[in-house]
């Protein structure tokens, strides 16, 4: 028997291949921002979105880890609760169409409230298998879009105060980017005298030629980055744990487990409602940064998104997670963008309107009008780069990148004790 | 690890009935699967549970073990009636059962198939999993754990697979750690459906041995069967069901001569 020598743990292998990922990712877009000719603030400003959407894709892909790699629970209405959590917070801390309550209220409100929400789906659709779950999930995550639209949500009054979802012009609130103000600026104002941090970056940022708004967003995306590494951190100890144990054993076969008196029903409420919290959570995050926000937003082809980048990555696996946030905001979402860019930079391209006007030309062996006809296209052909994407990699590797679901559950050392000398502890004392 | 003081036939009188079943009927639509069975297991003994395909010996274990509810009749376990609770709540009562088609958790390495049994492991609990200090508890009970899981895969001499998945073991193997898997619940009476189902003939002596040594230490078996040897030579009792029914009861030797057990179910071998 080999015993294992993993000398390194986990989180170091994992740390090493994120930030690898993510410094081969900012590689490939300095460059191509350098053949674009952007200036440094442009790059600095292109680094930070793509961050920026890594960040908000790996927050969504661990949640969903937690719930469909860990749990097998088949959650496709990962937009519903992110909406659930938005919309919580814009009520308790908007001004205009809330309560008016500090933000921090709103943030745990709001992931209060999708927990809840959580509870409310988990109920009844615990008896169901996968796929009817499924349903409900993706049901449920509509209703709370088209409620979030009706018009008789749109003002409504609780005890003398006056609330509203605004219907389909959305909510207004206090945008979530607006907590890095408390490092950046005295008094919290934006656009004020610098203070703490901003008194050392801000004059940084200037003698290489970075605006004050991008020094912004960066300091709001690292903030983001500080989440995912908080939400792998704690996705990682209850995966390395008997919890953990339990949310496999239910993925894997839920009656062996219930059978080997597992009390699963308590495990999928519990993992399912912080799930959800932390699907909210990410939900303020990102689409709460700027402010507002309208139903529109989430749409069923955002937890679509999610499913992508947790496929990409590995499902069971929070670094795959992670790594899977990544390829799809930087090579599926911000890279083909920049690629059009390039090309109708660097060459003189028409954008045909037709399939046919782009295919003719190829009998003179001229590529061009094709090329300008998939990047005129481009904002359709991503679907199906994505699906493409989808394809080869189920082919190539169907567990994701970093799948495989090696993460082992359990909170100490899987080692055989050494302590024990030959066999005759196990004759004497190998009862259970 | 505990010692055999622990298992329950020690401060008992042998011969008391450890599980009974009364009058259980159930039925899927129109077809009667298990009809009035009545049975009883005596402590400490290896009962058997025989009977032609389609008797009803799986659909008895299943509303048993709570999988499902059986439409009338009782179950009494310990002498508690445990008719219609579900499966935790009867696996926690000591209880537990093995599967037809061993459920091995494939995706699991065979040490996590092992380790997710124990009863009443602190860090199933969520916050105890996350939190600083209170993860230390955890950590310390996962060691004892993962020791007494060792010495389980030891005893039953798949220790040498402990970092594979589950999903690779052969039929036979997969009977073994589910065997151990359940034993890890420390459950005072198991019961197991074709335990020997797939097992080559080297392996099933080991695991009838496995069965002697844990019967010496007073666990209580029930075990359904299709192999006559197997239950001949290794049962003191045996049930037999025809029909949803319980056709005969009693020592093999006697069941042998059973007229009507001949007729049923041993009459084409005879």
């Amino acid at each position: 028997m080999s015993e294992h020598g993993d000398s390194r743990p986990q989180w170091v292998t994992d740390a090493l291949l994120i930030g690898g990922a993510l410094l081969a990712t900012y590689a490939v877009f300095t460059v191509f921002g350098l053949v674009l000719g952007l200036d440094v603030n442009g790059i600095v400003s292109t680094l930070q979105r793509v961050t920026f959407f890594a960040a908000v894709y790996a927050l969504l892909a661990l949640a969903l880890n937690l719930h469909w790699g860990y749990t097998g629970l088949f959650n496709i209405g990962v937009a519903g609760f992110m909406a659930v959590g938005v919309y919580a917070m814009g009520l308790l801390s908007s001004a205009e169409q809330g309560f008016g309550l500090p933000l921090w209220i709103g943030v745990v409100g709001g992931m209060i409230a999708a927990a809840l929400v959580g509870l409310l789906a988990a109920l009844p659709a615990l008896r169901l298998r996968a796929d009817y779950f499924a349903i409900v999930t993706l049901g449920l995550s509509e209703i709370i879009r088209r409620a979030l639209l009706s018009s008789s949500l749109r003002e409504f009054e609780i005890g003398g105060q006056s609330l509203g979802t605004g219907g389909g012009s959305g909510i207004g609130f206090p945008a979530t980017e607006g907590v890095v103000d408390y490092v950046l600026y005295a008094g919290a104002e934006r656009g004020g005298d610098p203070a703490l941090l901003g008194s050392l970056l801000f004059p940084l940022a200037e003698t290489v030629g970075i605006q004050p708004s991008v020094v912004r967003s960066s300091v709001y995306t690292a903030l983001l980055v500080v989440f995912v590494i908080a939400f792998y951190l704690v996705l990682s100890r209850i995966g390395a744990s008997p919890f953990g144990r339990v949310l496999k054993g239910i993925r894997e076969d839920e009656v062996a487990a219930r059978s080997l008196g597992k009390h699963t029903n308590t495990a999928k409420i519990k993992v399912f409602m912080l799930g959800c919290a932390l699907m909210g959570l990410a939900g303020m995050l990102w689409q709460g940064s700027r402010g507002t926000v309208t139903p529109s937003q989430f749409m069923p082809i955002v937890t679509f998104y999610v499913f992508v980048a947790l496929i990409v990555g590995g499902s069971g696996s929070n670094a795959g997670s992670i790594v899977g946030g990544l390829v799809f905001a930087a090579a599926l979402w911000e890279g083909p963008p920049f690629v059009r860019r390039i090309i109708r930079a660097n060459m003189d391209v028409s954008t045909p309107t037709t399939i046919y006007d782009a295919l003719l030309p190829l009998a003179d062996l001229d590529v061009l009008p094709l090329v300008g006809y998939l990047v005129g296209s481009l904002d359709e052909i991503r679907f199906m780069i994505v699906g493409i994407v989808l394809v080869v990699l189920m082919l190539w590797r169907p567990d994701g990148l970093l799948g495989h679901r090696k993460e082992i559950a359990a909170a100490t050392d899987l080692s055989r004790p050494s302590r024990r000398a030959g066999r005759e502890g196990v004759e004497e004392g190998g009862d259970p | 690890m505990s010692e055999t003081s622990e298992a329950p036939a020690e401060q008992r009188d042998a011969g008391e009935a450890l599980l009974a079943v009364e009058n259980l009927r159930k039925t899927f639509g129109g077809i009667v699967a298990v009809d009035d069975a009545s049975f009883s297991v005596e402590r400490g003994t290896i009962t058997g549970l025989i009977g032609p395909n389609g008797a009803g010996k799986s659909t008895t274990f299943d509303c048993i073990t709570g999988v499902y509810t059986p439409d009338a009749g009782t179950v009494t376990f310990d002498g508690e009636e445990i008719t219609g609770r579900s499966p935790p709540a009867i696996a926690d009562r000591g209880l537990v059962r093995t599967f037809q088609i061993a459920r091995e958790f494939p995706e699991m390495t065979v040490l996590e198939n092992v380790l997710l049994a124990p009863k009443d492991q602190l860090g199933e609990s969520l916050w105890r999993s996350v939190a600083p200090i209170a993860r230390r508890e955890v950590v310390e009970q996962e060691e004892e754990l993962v020791e007494q899981a060792w010495e389980t895969l030891e005893f039953f001499e798949i220790d040498h697979l402990a970092r594979e998945y589950a999903g690779t073991l052969s039929g036979g193997q997969r009977k073994l750690l589910e065997l151990a898997r359940a034993l890890q619940t420390e459950p005072s009476m198991l019961l197991l459906d074709e335990p020997m189902a797939g097992v080559n003939p080297s392996l099933e002596k080991k695991l009838l041995e496995r069965v002697h040594d844990l019967q010496e230490r007073g666990y209580t078996f029930l075990i359904v069967e299709h192999d006559m040897d197997v239950i001949m030579n290794h049962c003191e009792r045996v049930i037999v069901m025809h029909q949803g029914s319980v056709l005969a009861e009693g020592e093999p030797a006697a069941i042998k001569e059973d007229e009507r057990v001949i007729e049923a179910y041993l009459g084409g071998e005879n």
